[in-house]
């Protein structure tokens, strides 16, 4: 198609400015008033063609203010970053426009039109979200099916983790590595015992009542610690040069990573029982977390093997030559460097595991996933499915988009230090 | 002195036994344990081990089921259709991922900032939300709001979606085998034709356009079998009848049912994001430096991207999206989560149930997958291999 009477010269550049925006403007008039006031200015056009009158309107306006070096800084600006070609000014005004039409009732549903307040689904009217229903539930959707008057346990455990944590990355390099080695090693089984109580006058609580979103921090909280040392070792063990050792870690890497774990769960559920004597009873949330630590495990060993192949020969070479041995050169030499490089990977690892906790419904535990599915069935709340996902998808979103830019941060920062 | 003597003595070759002999021996120890321990506890359930139930009578029904099946059939048969619910959902999986999470790794470098900024908003969004999340909000939520198979959404009197599934209209073919050997015919011939087309190329330098030769021949020849072939296509249209007073159903074409659309809704949107992001490091893998020498000596843009940059492109794309292909087939087990009848929910939960088998039956389906896992890495070391640029 030649159009070249409709490029400007540079001579009339003002006038086809102007021609263009309006055309531009009319545009947006008329998806506008069609999409918020039900009004169509060209209505007299056959049903089809005044449809498409926004993005006709808009690509002849795009197409006659599209002036290649025009002087004027932010019409070269747009023209370079929206309007670089037809098809562009095409996506342009198509991810506009959708824009225009589809955000605000997704905010009205959100926000304008839902309902907060009340206790019950009646006092939902309005015709939008009904968030009384995740306020009446929020309590439950946190701690699962834990008694009600026991719930500061839970919360004291979290507080501690959090202060001590926060606690780490301000005392003075000497003390931080007694708490680094408390975190990690003394303060899981103060906070489980905490949890779980039958000592110390604290009620015994079984772990069939946990659940919520404080059940999802606890699994992916340990499996993380546990997982962490055995894929290491598995890591090592698949680089060793003794075959029994390195075929056993190879065989059991690829066996987990084989299997979805919706399957390994089923296998901690029904399969792991017949393999222990008769008469032993395992916790379901123990069995779980085994579970899960030997899955990501594997997914860890994966991710260490790619620092420890990462690093150059000369480091084991230089270590091997100060007369260390095997677990000294690994500890001292290796292990620091590789676990350095790679962790973006465990990030993403860990990332992964928060994101398959939810899969613990297969065995009957609930975390928020689990206890929206509950709450929904719930006969007082029928229908609420729409607001219960939604509310668990942000709350996961929120968590899995802070660790993943946390991540690409920490990536960042390492490439430039290397 | 004796002692340190001794340790200098210990050749390397019993340094490097010991460890290993100590790990067999846990080994075997741990399987001899499971072992006594899963017998005396099947004896004390009266059951034996073995494969023999395969071949019992399932007594079960599964919803959907792509061959012949019901409860008459046996558990291996049971086990069949839920393979192939398996395959089928992550086949449609995988088409989708694939277009998806190209097009959206390509607008990801869009230079329209409107379009890369979408584009990044849709990987974070999706990427970020638990898959089973999604796969519940898809069957639970969104597809649960579709209207009554009365009202059903009409898409222009041949296809219909309600709550119930969607109903699209189902191929009645004659002489169909003529149709596939055509197509065969079809690819058989293209090859040649690019064998041929690279002698000319290499001998003369001649370039003959083997793409439009192959798209004319790939439409060209199936649609002459229609002509004089006798292949005919009819469609059966899927009708509303009424069964009583209020309850509707529709009749004839194919049913889809909501739990593999939602499925294959959640796996493909989420796993679209990971192929994205493969597309676009794959993209930016090609250095700049490549681009411009293809441009010096004279190619067309449309020669750089098909023979400078998409070849070393996809060397980096394809094994990573591979690996994301693996991971989709492996989430589609989270189907047992809204019912859908794969291999997880008929066979290590049906049949589990019935039999209590959980050994076997929990054996086997890890076997399956595991089979699926391994003979894609297979593929993937040997494509990896055959990929790998061969330095001079």
């Amino acid at each position: 198609m030649n159009l070249s009477i409709l490029k400007s010269d540079k001579k009339n550049l003002n006038s086809f400015i102007v021609a263009g925006s309006v055309l531009i403007f009319i545009g947006f008039i008329d998806i506008i008033l069609s999409s918020f006031f039900s009004t169509n200015i060209t209505a007299f056009l056959p049903n089809k063609i005044s449809y498409l009158t926004p993005l006709l309107f808009g690509l002849f306006g795009l197409y006659l203010i599209r002036i290649e070096f025009s002087g004027n800084k932010l019409l070269d600006k747009v023209n370079t970053n929206f309007n670089s070609s037809n098809f562009n000014a095409f996506l342009t005004l198509l991810v506009i426009f959708s824009l225009i039409k589809y955000i605000p009732p997704l905010l009205n549903w959100f926000v304008f039109d839902a309902n907060f307040a009340g206790n019950t689904k009646e006092d939902c009217t309005s015709g939008g979200a009904c968030w009384v229903f995740v306020k009446v539930w929020l309590n439950r959707f946190v701690y699962g099916l834990y008694p009600d008057n026991e719930q500061w346990r839970i919360n004291t455990a979290f507080l501690t983790l959090f202060l001590l944590v926060g606690a780490s990355f301000f005392v003075p390099q000497k003390f931080k590595k007694y708490i680094i080695i408390f975190l990690l090693f003394v303060y899981p089984i103060i906070g489980l015992k905490l949890i779980s109580g039958g000592d110390f006058g604290l009620k015994y609580v079984e772990t069939g009542a946990w659940g919520g979103l404080s059940l999802t921090f606890i699994v992916s909280a340990f499996a993380l610690i546990l997982c962490f040392p055995i894929g290491t070792i598995l890591a090592l063990g698949r680089r060793s040069k003794l075959p029994a050792i390195r075929y056993t870690s190879i065989g059991f890497i690829e066996l987990w990573r084989g299997v979805p774990l919706i399957t390994v769960l089923f296998m901690s559920a029904v399969m792991f029982p017949m393999f222990l004597p008769d008469g032993t009873y395992v916790d379901k949330l123990i069995r779980v977390l085994i579970a899960i630590t030997l899955f990501e495990a594997a997914y860890m060993a994966e991710v260490v093997r790619g620092g420890l192949q990462a690093l150059p020969k000369g480091q084991y070479e230089a270590a091997k030559s100060l007369g260390m041995g095997y677990w000294k050169m690994h500890f001292l030499i290796i292990l620091p460097q590789a676990l350095k490089l790679v962790i973006p990977g465990i990030a993403n690892t860990f990332l992964a595991l928060v994101k398959d906790t939810p899969l613990i419904f297969v065995v009957g535990l609930l975390e928020l996933a689990g206890m929206v599915n509950l709450a929904k069935t719930n006969p007082k709340w029928l229908g609420m499915a729409m607001e219960g996902y939604v509310f668990a998808g942000l709350v996961f979103w929120v968590i899995c988009y802070v660790m993943s830019r946390y991540s690409q941060n920490l990536e960042k920062k390492l490439k430039t230090e290397r | 002195m004796n002692f340190k003597n001794l340790k200098l003595n210990l050749s390397n070759k019993n340094k490097d036994l010991i460890p290993q002999i100590l790990t067999v021996a846990f080994l075997i120890l741990v399987v001899i344990y499971f072992t006594i321990n899963a017998q005396s506890n099947m004896g004390n359930r009266g059951i034996s081990f073995g494969f023999g139930f395969l071949s019992q009578e399932s007594s079960f029904d599964i919803t959907f089921s792509l061959i012949d099946y019901d409860g008459s059939h046996t558990y291996a048969r049971a086990f069949l259709v839920g393979l192939l619910n398996t395959i089928l959902v992550s086949a449609i999986g995988i088409f989708f991922a694939t277009i998806l999470g190209v097009t959206i790794g390509i607008a990801r470098l869009s230079q329209n900032y409107l379009v890369a900024k979408s584009a990044e908003w849709y990987v974070e969004i999706f990427r970020n939300i638990p898959l089973i999340l999604q796969i519940f909000f898809w069957y639970f939520a969104a597809l649960r709001a579709l209207p009554l198979t009365v009202d059903s959404i009409n898409f222009y009197d041949i296809s219909f979606l309600n709550v119930k599934g969607w109903y699209v209209p189902k191929f009645v073919w004659t002489n169909f085998s003529i149709f596939i050997y055509s197509i065969i015919f079809a690819f058989v011939l293209i090859y040649f034709l690019a064998k041929y087309a690279q002698n000319q190329r290499d001998k003369y330098g001649k370039q003959i356009p083997t793409l439009y030769i192959s798209i004319l021949l790939i439409i060209g020849l199936p649609f002459l079998t229609f002509l004089i072939g006798g292949v005919s296509l009819t469609f059966e249209i899927p009708e509303l009848t009424q069964l009583s007073k209020t309850v509707y159903v529709y009749r004839g074409g194919v049913s889809i049912i909501p739990e593999l659309i939602s499925l294959a809704l959640a796996l493909s949107m989420y796993t679209a994001t990971f192929i994205a992001e493969n597309v676009r490091a794959g993209i930016l893998g090609v250095s700049k430096g490549q681009k411009e020498a293809a441009a010096s000596i004279g190619l067309t843009k449309g020669q750089i991207l098909k023979l400078v940059v998409m070849p070393q492109a996809l060397r980096i794309i394809i094994p990573p999206t591979t690996n994301q292909y693996l991971n989709l087939t492996k989430n589609s087990s989270l189907a047992a989560a809204i019912a859908y009848p794969d291999i997880v929910l008929v066979f290590a939960g049906t049949a589990l149930m019935q039999t209590g088998r959980a050994i076997e039956i929990i054996s086997i389906t890890m076997l399956t997958y595991l089979s699926l896992s391994l003979s894609i890495s297979v593929f993937m070391n040997w494509y990896n291999k055959k990929m790998a640029i061969k330095e001079k």
